[in-house]
C-alpha cells in the first residue's frame, strides 16, 4: 500500500518551513533577557522575604528577566554548606547571600562588584568600616552589602528592672532622638557601670544574660568588649598581639560579668539570650531586635519594657558587634550584566525602606545616610524602641577578627577564640597567663598559608 | 488414536530442515547469571560510586591542597593538624566518645536482647517494636527532643529535680556533663541496633546446646559464657566494627546538642571537620581532619574481619 506521504512532499514542507523560520519577525519572549537564580537567606521575619519577592518581580517585569529565588535557611549553617557546595562544583544559583566571611571564604570564585558598589556610596556617602572590611579584597569589591539579615548588636534593657534595681533611667540616658542625645549622659554609660548594674540587677534576681557559647551572638559582644579596651589579637601585618595588658583588662572585665550571669551562658545558641529575655528572667542582652518582637507575640509585657540602645564605653570607644551580610556574583553565572542590575535595583534607599519596614527594623543597611527610615522611628510598644538599634551618637561598629588579614579573621571567628579565652579563665578556672598562651598558639595556627 | 498425536517439537516434522541457531556473544554474555546480577546491582554500584567512592576519593585528594586550593602540599594538612592541641584534643574526645559509647550500646544491647529472648513469643514482637522506637525516629528530630530535655535554661530534668528538691544538673554548659550527655544520646539512639542484631544471633542458638548444659548441670552464667557468647562472636564483632565506625563519624548529635562547646570540649572529628572547612571555609584542613581515623579504622577493620572470617571457616 502506498503511503500517503511521499519524500517529496515532506522534503516540500521542510523547506517551506525553514524558509519560513528564517524570514519571520523576531518576537521578544516574556524573558527574553534571560534568567536569574538568587539563593537568598531565609528571613526569620515572617513575611520580610516576600518584600524582596516582590522587588524581585517588579525588576524581572521590567527587564524582561525571569527572576527564581530560593530562600535558604541558616540553621546548622545550610546556607553556608550551599554556598560552599556551589563553589567547588562551579555551579548553581547566579547570586548568592553571603553572611559574616562567607565573600572572603570565596573570593576566588567571585566576580569583582566594583562597579555597583561605587555607584552605591556615589550615591549613599560611606560604608560601613566592617563591611568594606568583610567584603573588598585588594581593594575589589566582592560583595554587595546588604540590609538584608544584616545586624548589630546592642543592648535591648528592660526600662523597668534597670530603673528600679539600678536606679538607671536609660530612656532619659538614650531617647528616642540622636539629637536629644546628652553627652555627659551617654559617657557615664560604660563597662564600669554596666557591671555595677549588672551586679544590682544580679542580687535583684534578674541577671544581665550575655552568651558566652561559641556561635556569633557571643563573639560579637565580646568582640566588642575587647576593642572598646584597645585588646588587638592580630594586627594587619600578621603579629600576634594578643598578649598585653589590654586583653588582661577585658578578660577581667568579662570575669567580673560571669560572676552575676546565669550559670548556663555556656551553652546558650543565638537563642538563648532571647528566650532569657522573653522569660522575664533577664534584664539585659546584647542583640538585634528580634528578642523584642518575639517578647512583643509571647509576652507583651517584657516587650513594653524593652529599650534598645547603645552598647557599653570602654578606654578606647564604645563598639558594637556589627555581623553584616552580602550578596556575591559567582563568577560562574551567565547572566553578570542582569545580576548587577538586579543588585543596584534593590540595594536602593527606597527597596531598603521596603525591606526594614517588612523586618520590622531587624534589617540594618550598611550605609549611615539610610538610618533616618521611619521604621526604627515608629516601630512600638514602646514608641522609639528600636531607634538605636542603628548605631546612634559615638557608636562605631566592630567585627572580632578585624584588623588580621580577613582570611585569618575569620578563622578567629568562626573558631571563637575569643569567647573559649574567656571560658577557659572564667569556667575552666584556668590561670590568665595559661589562657593566654593558649590563645597565642591558636592564633598561630590560624596564620597558616 | 495414535494419528490425532500433534508433533510438538518442530523438529520432527517432516521437511523440516533444522537452521544451525548461532547465538551472538553479546547474547551468551547477557544470558549469564552473572550478568543479571551484576546489571541488577548496577543502580547500586552506581550510587555507591557516585555517593561514596567518588566523594572519599575527592576528600583525600583536597586534603593534600593548600588552603586555598591551588596548590598540592602532600600531607602538610595531616602534620599541620598533628601540631595542634586542639586537635589532640579532639582525638581523645571522640576516642572517649566512640569507645564508651560503643561499649555501653553493646553492653544494653545484650541484657536487652536476652531478656526479649526470654519473654513469652505473644508479647515479644510488642516489646521488639517499642524498644526499637529510639532507632527508626530520625537522629536529628530525636536529638532536638533532647536537646529541649538538656535545655541549659528550661530543662525538662531540672524541672522535675528541682521538683523533687535537688539541685539542677548543667547538663550542656559544663563540659564534663556535655559529653556525658552526647554519650547519652548517643547510647539511646545506637543500642536498639545492637538488641536486634544480638536477637537475631540468639535466635539462631541451638535450643539442644542449652538443654545438654542443663543436663549437665550448667548454671545460666556458664551456659552464656560457654555457648552463647562463642555462637555470637562473630555478630557481635562485626556490630561493634560497624557501630564503631559509625560513632567515630557522628555529626548530628553534637552538632545539635553542643555544636562542639563548652570551649571545644565536645567536639568530634566530624563537627571539628565541619568547623575547619565550611565555617572557617579552610576545607582543605576540613577533610584532612575527617579522614585523620580513616587509617587506623581501616585497619581496625582488616583484623575485626579477619577474626570473623576464621571463626567462620572453623565453624564451617
Amino acid at each position: 500500500m502506498a503511503s500517503g506521504t511521499s519524500r517529496r512532499t515532506i522534503l516540500k514542507t521542510a523547506a517551506l518551513a525553514s524558509a519560513a523560520v528564517i524570514t519571520a519577525p523576531y518576537v521578544r519572549g516574556a524573558y527574553a533577557a534571560g534568567s536569574l537564580a538568587l539563593g537568598c537567606w531565609d528571613h526569620w521575619v515572617p513575611g520580610a522575604n516576600k518584600a524582596l519577592i516582590k522587588l524581585c518581580d517588579e525588576w524581572g517585569a521590567k527587564n524582561k528577566v525571569d527572576v527564581h529565588i530560593d530562600f535558604i535557611t541558616s540553621q546548622g549553617e545550610k546556607d553556608k554548606l550551599t554556598a560552599a557546595a556551589e563553589a567547588q562544583a562551579g555551579t548553581g544559583h547566579d547570586i548568592m547571600s553571603h553572611r559574616d566571611w562567607n565573600i572572603r571564604i570565596h573570593q576566588n570564585v567571585l566576580e569583582p562588584l566594583d562597579d555597583v558598589v561605587s555607584a552605591l556610596i556615589k550615591k549613599y556617602g560611606a560604608i560601613s568600616p566592617v563591611a568594606e572590611y568583610l567584603a573588598k579584597s585588594k581593594g575589589v569589591w566582592l560583595g554587595v552589602p546588604t540590609a538584608i539579615g544584616s545586624q548589630v548588636k546592642p543592648c535591648c534593657s528592660r526600662l523597668d528592672l534597670y530603673k528600679e534595681h539600678a536606679g538607671l533611667d536609660l530612656k532619659d540616658m538614650f531617647p528616642a532622638d540622636e539629637s536629644k542625645y546628652d553627652k555627659a549622659k551617654t559617657d557615664k554609660w560604660t563597662w564600669d557601670l554596666y557591671l555595677e548594674s549588672a551586679q544590682k540587677l544580679h542580687k535583684a534576681g534578674f541577671p544581665v544574660g550575655l552568651p558566652m557559647g561559641q556561635t556569633s551572638d557571643a563573639v560579637d559582644w565580646v568582640g566588642g568588649l575587647f576593642n572598646a579596651y584597645g585588646a588587638v589579637f592580630i594586627d594587619a601585618k600578621d603579629n600576634i598581639k594578643v598578649n598585653s595588658d589590654q586583653t588582661r583588662q577585658a578578660m577581667e572585665m568579662a570575669r567580673k560579668i560571669m560572676e552575676v550571669s546565669p550559670p548556663e551562658v555556656y551553652a546558650w545558641d543565638d537563642a538563648g539570650n532571647n528566650r532569657w529575655l522573653i522569660s522575664g528572667k533577664g534584664s539585659n542582652i546584647m542583640n538585634p531586635p528580634s528578642a523584642w518582637a518575639v517578647a512583643k507575640r509571647d509576652n507583651p509585657k517584657v516587650a513594653e519594657q524593652c529599650w534598645t540602645h547603645p552598647v557599653p564605653k570602654g578606654p578606647k570607644g564604645r563598639f558594637v558587634g556589627q555581623l553584616p551580610q552580602f550578596y556575591g556574583l559567582w563568577k560562574f553565572s551567565k547572566n553578570k550584566s542582569a545580576a548587577k542590575d538586579l543588585l543596584l535595583y534593590i540595594s536602593q534607599k527606597e527597596s531598603i525602606a521596603q525591606l526594614v519596614e517588612a523586618s520590622v527594623g531587624y534589617d540594618l543597611p550598611s550605609f549611615k545616610t539610610m538610618y533616618d527610615l521611619d521604621t526604627w522611628k515608629k516601630v512600638e510598644p514602646p514608641v522609639g524602641t528600636v531607634y538605636s538599634y542603628p548605631p546612634r551618637g559615638d557608636e562605631q561598629t566592630s567585627m572580632f577578627g578585624a584588623p588580621a588579614r580577613s582570611e585569618v579573621g575569620a578563622q578567629m571567628y568562626n573558631q571563637a577564640i575569643n569567647t573559649v579565652m574567656i571560658s577557659k579563665f572564667t569556667q575552666g578556672k584556668e590561670k590568665l597567663d595559661d589562657v593566654i598562651k593558649w590563645a597565642e598558639k591558636e592564633l598561630e595556627g590560624t596564620l597558616r598559608a | 488414536m495414535a494419528d490425532t498425536v500433534q508433533p510438538w517439537n518442530a523438529a520432527s516434522l517432516p521437511g523440516y530442515a533444522a537452521a544451525p541457531v548461532k547465538k551472538s556473544g553479546l547474547q551468551l554474555f547477557m544470558r549469564r547469571r552473572s550478568t543479571i546480577a551484576l546489571l541488577m546491582c548496577m543502580p547500586l554500584i552506581l550510587i555507591i560510586g557516585c555517593l561514596i567512592v567518588y566523594p572519599a576519593f575527592y576528600s583525600i585528594y583536597l586534603s593534600m591542597l593548600n588552603k586555598a586550593q591551588t596548590r598540592f602540599i602532600g600531607l602538610s594538612n595531616f602534620t599541620f593538624l598533628m601540631s595542634r592541641d586542639t586537635f589532640w584534643m579532639v582525638v581523645w574526645q571522640s576516642t572517649i566518645f566512640a569507645l564508651s559509647a560503643v561499649f555501653f550500646k553493646a553492653l544494653i544491647g545484650l541484657i536487652t536482647a536476652h531478656l526479649v529472648n526470654n519473654l513469652p513469643v505473644k508479647g515479644q514482637r510488642k516489646w521488639r517494636g517499642m524498644l526499637l522506637v529510639p532507632w527508626v525516629i530520625p537522629l536529628a528530630l530525636s536529638t532536638l527532643g533532647w536537646w529541649w530535655m538538656f535545655d541549659p535554661t528550661n530543662s525538662a530534668f531540672n524541672y522535675t529535680l528541682r521538683s523533687f528538691g535537688f539541685d539542677g544538673i548543667p547538663w550542656l554548659s559544663e563540659p564534663y556533663w556535655a559529653r556525658f550527655s552526647v554519650i547519652l544520646v548517643n547510647v539511646w539512639f545506637g543500642a536498639p541496633f545492637f538488641l536486634i542484631m544480638y536477637l537475631a544471633a540468639l535466635k539462631s542458638v541451638p535450643e539442644q546446646l542449652y538443654e545438654a548444659a542443663s543436663i549437665d548441670g550448667a548454671t545460666a552464667w556458664q551456659k552464656f559464657r560457654h555457648i552463647t557468647l562463642p555462637m555470637m562472636h562473630n555478630i557481635i564483632a562485626i556490630t561493634v566494627l560497624f557501630s564503631m565506625i559509625v560513632t567515630f563519624a557522628n555529626f548530628d548529635i553534637v552538632q545539635i546538642m553542643t555544636a562542639g562547646g563548652p570551649r571545644n570540649m565536645t567536639h568530634m572529628f566530624a563537627t571539628y571537620s565541619f568547623l575547619l572547612g565550611i565555617r572557617s571555609g579552610d576545607l582543605p584542613l576540613g577533610a584532612a581532619t575527617s579522614l585523620f581515623m580513616f587509617p587506623i579504622l581501616a585497619i581496625a577493620a582488616v583484623f575485626i574481619l579477619r577474626g570473623v572470617r576464621k571463626r567462620g571457616r572453623e565453624i564451617g
